[in-house]
């Protein structure tokens, strides 16, 4: 419980969380309500919870930085020195700071799941906007655990690479590039695909909705239902953060 | 108490610290004393867990730092007065290490009161200047009252204000009873803080003494000895079979006779016994940093581009057997024509 306050005190005492949170906020709802606004009459009816959340990258993209920031800031800054020398063992520290970072993504994933779906619905009061099937539950409030998720990921490459610029620009290729390009290989391509963990987590959101020219990327034909992909998904990041806190103890602070 | 055995520590090829085994006793402060890049920090480091050794322990207490419980409430350091979030307040800073060890959050006012911060204490730390990190860095160090103290080159930059604070403070800690340990490559900082010393270059062990009896052994001493009749004088010493070396009138006084390896006691009792009259009878001893190069010299990691002949480093030529030449005013006194500071031993 101390090094949860410890890692409390540490994340608020600085304004760069306070910004990612404010920014991925703002960016993922603000598109929204851009979207659901210039929705015409015509197309009203296909804007549907799903849709709602096609920005959801924006601001998940801006928390794995700030996830990042809250590893590699202590080791641009030696702070990671004075923390283990608090914490010898290191592993309490590092997975106090998971639970405050994690946590801190999840509620700012809710915020933006539920904000993206609330704006819509009040510029477009007319639009199929109601929450019945499950995949309308897991598109509108799934995303905090994605997010919760992704910063796990994101920490666990900020443990490995130790360095903030590195550790993003890492990201950052691999979850807008790599898993894009990927699936373009001809043959096996679509196979990689299926297991690219950002896919699979996507899938999680979107699995079942129905097909459009907006919202998030739909694919067919996914090996894992939305909660196995969400599994697979936490499987990727809980692993990678245990190769980093591996790495973590063993390599000389 | 701080007990290292056999400590080494290797990166790669190159030997940061190579066996060394030293105690440091509670109740002093003890110096640990080496040239830029003889292994001081890597040495501090491993003692507090950070670094991994490659071989031997570090105990304090008797245990080692990854098995203390609370340790910052047993072990206090500075070693990088930098390791600060630069858009953190002091406060915060303290706050959340305290929160680490469950120290109470009074505390960190009592430690921003007793270093002289107390003022500043909701400022940024990033604009705070180097004394002021230093401060904030040995309040940081106190936080949990501990009886075991390490402080690595805390003096280096400071002005002379914020030096004698420093070892004023550190002399206080040890009269409470703590562990103090201390890093310098500055061995006359270290003749007014420390009273022991663990000196090492190169990463290997040089000495373990005293700082009296380091300097003492280091330093060749001589009897520097003049009278109005310094013939008849010369005679005499030279009769007992002393080296004596005529020193012409110059800076340090008239001419007279300096005589290595004996004491004023004897020539004083020599002189009286024939009934000569002296007119100056004084030791003389010469200055720590020859002392220290003396003893370092062959352990200096990264030195000038000397190209002397084997046994020398970086320019540094050992004194002859004889000794050269001890001035009163011997810091930056070339010794034998030979530049007496030798690349990096600053």
């Amino acid at each position: 419980m101390t090094l949860l306050t410890v890692e409390r005190i540490k994340l608020f005492s600085t304004r760069s969380p306070w910004w990612c949170m404010i920014l991925a906020t703002v960016l993922t709802v603000g598109f929204t309500s851009l979207i659901a606004a210039t929705t015409s009459s015509n197309d009203v009816a296909d804007l549907t919870p799903d849709v709602t959340q096609f920005a959801y990258n924006f601001g998940l993209v801006v928390m794995m930085v700030m996830a990042t920031l809250a590893v590699t800031t202590e080791y641009r800054f030696g702070t990671i020195r004075s923390t283990f020398l608090a914490v010898p063992t290191r592993t309490p520290a590092l997975v106090a700071k998971l639970v405050v970072v994690a946590t801190l993504a999840a509620v700012v994933g809710e915020l933006t799941g539920v904000g993206s779906w609330g704006i819509a619905r009040l510029i477009q009061p007319d639009a199929p906007l109601g929450l019945n099937t499950a995949q309308e539950y897991r598109s509108v409030f799934g995303i905090g655990l994605v997010y919760l998720l992704a910063a796990v990921f994101a920490m666990a490459i900020g443990l490995i690479v130790r360095q903030s610029a590195g550790a993003i620009v890492i990201e950052l290729i691999y979850v807008l590039l790599v898993e894009n390009l990927l699936p373009v290989i001809p043959r096996v391509g679509d196979h990689i695909q299926h297991w690219l963990p950002f896919i699979a987590s996507n899938n999680f959101v979107v699995a079942g909705a129905p097909h459009h020219t907006d919202g998030p990327q739909v694919i067919d034909d996914m090996p894992l239902g939305p909660w196995g992909s969400l599994l697979y998904f936490a499987a990727v990041c809980f692993g990678l953060f245990l190769i980093g806190t591996i790495l973590a103890r063993r390599r000389d602070a | 108490m701080i007990e290292a055995q056999g400590l080494t520590k290797r990166y790669g090829r190159t030997v940061a610290v190579n066996d060394l085994s030293f105690a440091v006793a509670p109740g002093k402060v003890t110096g640990f004393l080496g040239p830029n890049g003889a292994g001081k920090s890597t040495t501090m480091r491993m003692i507090l867990g950070l670094d991994n050794p490659t071989a031997g322990t570090v105990r304090i207490n008797g245990r080692r730092y990854a098995e203390l419980r609370h340790p910052l409430r047993q072990v206090g350091a500075l070693l990088d007065a930098k390791w600060v979030h630069p858009n953190r307040s002091a406060r915060a800073h303290l706050r959340w290490i305290a929160a680490s060890n469950r120290i109470p959050a009074q505390r960190v006012d009592e430690v921003l009161e007793a270093v002289g911060l107390t003022a500043v204490a909701g400022k940024r730390a990033g604009g705070f200047s180097l004394g002021m990190s230093q401060r904030l860095g040995i309040a940081t160090a106190l936080l949990g009252d501990p009886g075991v103290l390490l402080f690595d080159e805390p003096v280096n930059g400071l002005d002379p204000e914020g030096i004698l604070w420093i070892r004023q403070f550190m002399h206080r800690l040890a009269d409470e009873g703590r562990t103090v340990f201390v890093s310098s490559h500055l061995l006359s900082e270290m003749a007014l803080t420390a009273q022991d010393l663990v000196v090492i270059g190169r990463g290997r062990l040089i000495a373990q003494t005293s700082t009296r009896e380091f300097i003492d052994n280091a330093s060749e001493s001589a009897v520097r000895v003049r009278g109005p009749e310094m013939e008849r004088l010369h005679g005499l010493l030279t009769g007992q079979g002393l080296t004596v070396r005529d020193v012409p009138a110059g800076d340090a006084g008239p001419a007279a006779l300096l005589v290595p390896n004996t004491s004023t006691e004897q020539i004083g009792e020599l002189a009286g016994t024939v009934g000569l009259v002296l007119h100056e009878l004084a030791a003389q001893r010469g200055s720590l940093e020859e002392a220290f190069i003396q003893l370092t010299g062959q352990d200096v990691e990264y030195h000038g581009g000397g190209s002397g002949p084997p046994g020398t480093v970086g320019g540094v030529v050992p004194p002859p057997v004889s000794g050269p030449p001890l001035g009163q005013a011997a810091v930056g006194v070339p010794a034998s024509g030979a530049p007496t500071r030798g690349g990096d031993a600053r």
